[in-house]
């Protein structure tokens, strides 16, 4: 298996699962978020490194250019990452609110005030 | 920050480039890299940087919340307009052929339009979302 | 010329009117907006349904670029049905919204609500019109965002917790259906669904593919909160407004099983999704547990949303099975409970929402003599819960007639005992609903009678087409059959 030529899946996939683990495992709302936010980088990289055409060059006519790399990946991904900005503001927005109500942003002082009740 | 003299002067020499640069993005995008996503974050962050400098206050002085609210409103509309306009005009939803008389010309007229209505939703939704944080704890 | 533009026109008019509603911000104009649109987009999906009985399928492209390349829309029998379906409960839920929201909501933040209300409208359409994959996971997450707003603006502040478990688990989901469709578009170079099946026949035994298969499954998995991942909608159900809880439990997960079967059936093909892979299997465990577990915790709730909200999850479990039997008579039994199961759910949230507004409160014990002083609320309660069940001249005895016929002609018996031990679970929790409401002791300090009209009609037209369609199945299941045809065809 040609270990080396894959390197930028080793990368998605290292991305991938560090950010997959912060959101699992953090008790930190904000930590959360930032896990979410990596989990997404590495989608974002998976689409672009699949538009990279071998010897292609930037996707705008030119003269004397033939191959081009594939932008479709590119404006996809454009669109994914708006839609990830918006899950960020929305859920740092939602952690205020809760650090609001609740006084902290700790899942375990959240469940514990709620259970109490 | 208010205070410190050469934060002033830089940020006020500078958010005039800032604006100047946004609106460059944003008009290239017709022929090259660019476009209104693009044009509408910088363009915002023109504006955060004023308010990080003078205060959520003084930028909530230069932009009013309800305009900022309008903006974002005008964008979309502006936007779902141009598709609505082909529409009513014999063609498919963004068929920008029907905007002028020849295809190319239509086309240009279409995705200016629509990348202007994208710049002022982006624009204006960054720096709702900045006055949303920042200006959290405002009276 | 204006029926060549219904595609559009259906996603389209939705859109432009949540800036319009933000701008207008004035809660009694932005509530009127929200359902003229809901109207204006329940005709015209009536209208789409009558194309599509006409000529079959109906195909409109974007900006005139052609299919494969740009963005088409394809509506055949599957899509104009559940359109039907999320359009129909917009519009009855939304005239039921202007006095719960009123009382749930404060004034500043209504204009806001309905906003976000009409996004998540749209967001739904076009999830379901739409025939480009990635168009697909765009208005996916345009609905989710505007849903956790929604559910964030419960008056509880449990509801922020709920909204936030709810955005991790739901952009989770989001983004496991990105890479599912990120892997297929590198395998067949198409987001056309259509196209993409097709170049898939050549190419579908290979690693990509079935990964690509997995990571669908599993986020929309997530979405459609289908057993072990539905952990986010107890919460989420339980605190939302009243309208929400009803719109969304009637709608949101509805459209991401229609997602699951348009992959599963169109893009994949019946063959690669139940035969290569083992998810029949996987789908008939995971269903049968999803319906005993969820029935019996519904049992043990106080909040009755709560109950309802795992009411939901056991629904859910229902049409996992109607899948899992992989023919076209257990297709057609899922797509049927798809849209009993909107007009019972969305009946039960509209009778809680009453009782909420009345009594500001749902729990379970406050509830005592109920029967008595709200009895139109209760009435409908009590239809919608034999809906729930599944008793005769009900729409839930339908949809579970047929599941049992589909397992029955299977020879899968254990899923016809799963189907009935979950329908007696369902007698258990809502007659102790029924039992406090009518046997119970009635709290002294609380006074008043009725809700509103403008809330009890919306809760009575869902309550009598639960009686309806429990007596005339030609429309409904004569539609939900042909939607099953067509996807079992392969022809998307």
């Amino acid at each position: 298996m040609n270990v080396a030529g894959l390197y930028n899946y080793w990368i998605v996939i290292l991305l991938m699962m560090t950010g997959f683990y912060v959101v699992i495992s953090s008790g930190n709302l904000v930590k959360k978020i930032i896990g979410l936010n990596l989990f997404q980088a590495s989608v974002f990289i998976l689409y672009i490194s699949m538009g990279k055409v071998m010897n292609g060059a930037v996707p705008i006519l030119r003269e004397g250019v033939t191959t081009y790399s594939n932008p479709l990946p590119h404006v996809l991904i454009l669109t994914a990452i708006v839609v990830g900005v918006a899950t960020t503001a929305l859920g740092l927005a939602l952690v205020v609110r809760i650090r609001e109500a609740y006084g902290s942003v700790e899942e375990d002082d959240i469940h514990r005030q709620d259970e109490s009740l | 920050m208010r205070d410190n003299p050469v934060l002033r002067i830089v940020a006020k020499i500078i958010i005039p480039v800032i604006l100047l640069f946004a609106l460059y993005v944003q008009f290239h995008g017709d022929f090259g890299p660019g476009g209104g996503f693009q044009a509408g974050v910088i363009f915002a962050a023109g504006f955060i940087l004023y308010g990080l400098v003078f205060g959520t206050e003084a930028l909530r002085n230069a932009i009013p919340p309800g305009l900022l609210r309008f903006a974002i409103a005008l964008g979309l509309v502006l936007y779902a307009g141009v598709g609505a306009t082909t529409m009513l005009l014999g063609s498919d939803y963004l068929a920008y052929g029907a905007l002028a008389h020849d295809l190319i010309g239509g086309q240009h007229l279409g995705i200016f339009l629509v990348e202007l209505g994208v710049g002022v939703t982006v624009s204006a939704v960054i720096v709702t979302i900045f006055l949303a944080f920042a200006g959290r704890n405002d009276p | 010329m204006i029926s060549a533009q219904l595609p559009a026109l259906q996603v389209v008019v939705p859109l432009l009117a949540a800036p319009l509603c933000l701008v207008l911000h004035r809660p009694f104009a932005a509530w009127l907006l929200t359902f003229v649109v809901s109207g204006i987009s329940l005709l015209v999906s009536v209208a789409l349904l009558g194309q599509i009985l006409e000529q079959g399928v109906i195909d409109y492209t974007f900006g005139g670029w052609a299919a494969p390349f740009g963005i088409a829309y394809h509506i055949d029998f599957a899509n104009a049905y559940v359109l039907l379906i999320v359009t129909a409960i917009s519009t009855v839920v939304s005239i039921f919204a202007r006095r719960s929201v009123a009382s749930e909501i404060e004034a500043h933040s209504q204009g806001l609500f309905y906003t976000a209300w009409l996004l998540c409208l749209t967001g739904l359409l076009g999830i379901t019109i739409t025939g480009d994959a990635f168009n697909l996971f765009v208005f996916l997450e345009i609905s989710s965002l505007s849903s956790y707003v929604l559910i964030a603006m419960g008056n509880d502040r449990k509801a922020l917790t709920a909204a936030y478990q709810y955005l991790i688990m739901g952009t989770i989901g989001a983004t496991f259906i990105l890479i599912g469709i990120g892997l297929l578009y590198m395998l067949t170079g198409t987001l056309n669904m259509l196209d993409m099946a097709q170049r898939l026949i050549a190419v579908a035994d290979s690693r990509t593919a079935r990964t690509g298969f997995a990571f669908l499954t599993v986020g929309l998995g997530l979405k459609i909160a289908l057993f072990p991942l539905h952990l986010w909608l107890p919460n989420a159900y339980a605190y939302a407004p009243s309208a929400v809880s009803a719109f969304l439990a009637a709608t949101a997960t509805k459209v991401a099983v229609y997602v699951l079967l348009r992959f599963m059936f169109s893009v994949f093909g019946i063959d690669f999704a139940l035969g290569a892979m083992p998810l029949s299997t996987m789908l008939v465990v995971l269903g049968s547990v999803a319906v005993l577990s969820a029935s019996t915790v519904a049992i043990f709730q106080h909040n009755l949303k709560r109950m309802l909200a795992y009411s939901s999850i056991a629904q859910i479990g229902y049409l996992v099975l109607g899948v899992s039997l992989a023919t076209p008579a257990g297709l057609t039994a899922t797509l049927l409970h798809l849209f009993n199961h909107a007009l019972m759910k969305g009946a039960l949230f509209l009778a809680l929402g009453c009782i909420a507004w009345r009594l500001g409160s749902v729990r379970l014990g406050d509830l005592g003599g109920l029967g008595y002083r709200m009895p139109w609320t209760m009435g409908v309660f009590v239809i919608g819960g034999l809906s729930l069940i599944g008793l005769p001249l009900t729409a839930g005895f339908i949809s579970k007639w047929y599941l049992v016929l589909a397992a029955v002609e299977r020879g899968w018996w254990p899923v016809v005992l799963v189907i009935i031990a979950g329908s007696l679970l369902a007698v258990i929790y809502v007659w102790r609903v029924i039992e406090t409401a009518y046997l119970g002791k009635t709290k002294e300090a609380v006074s008043g009678t009725e809700a509103p009209l403008s809330m009890l009609v919306p809760a009575w037209l869902l309550a009598i087409a639960n009686l309806y369609f429990g007596m005339h199945t030609e429309l409904s299941a004569g539609i939900a059959s042909q939607a099953a045809m067509v996807l079992f065809g392969g022809q998307p």
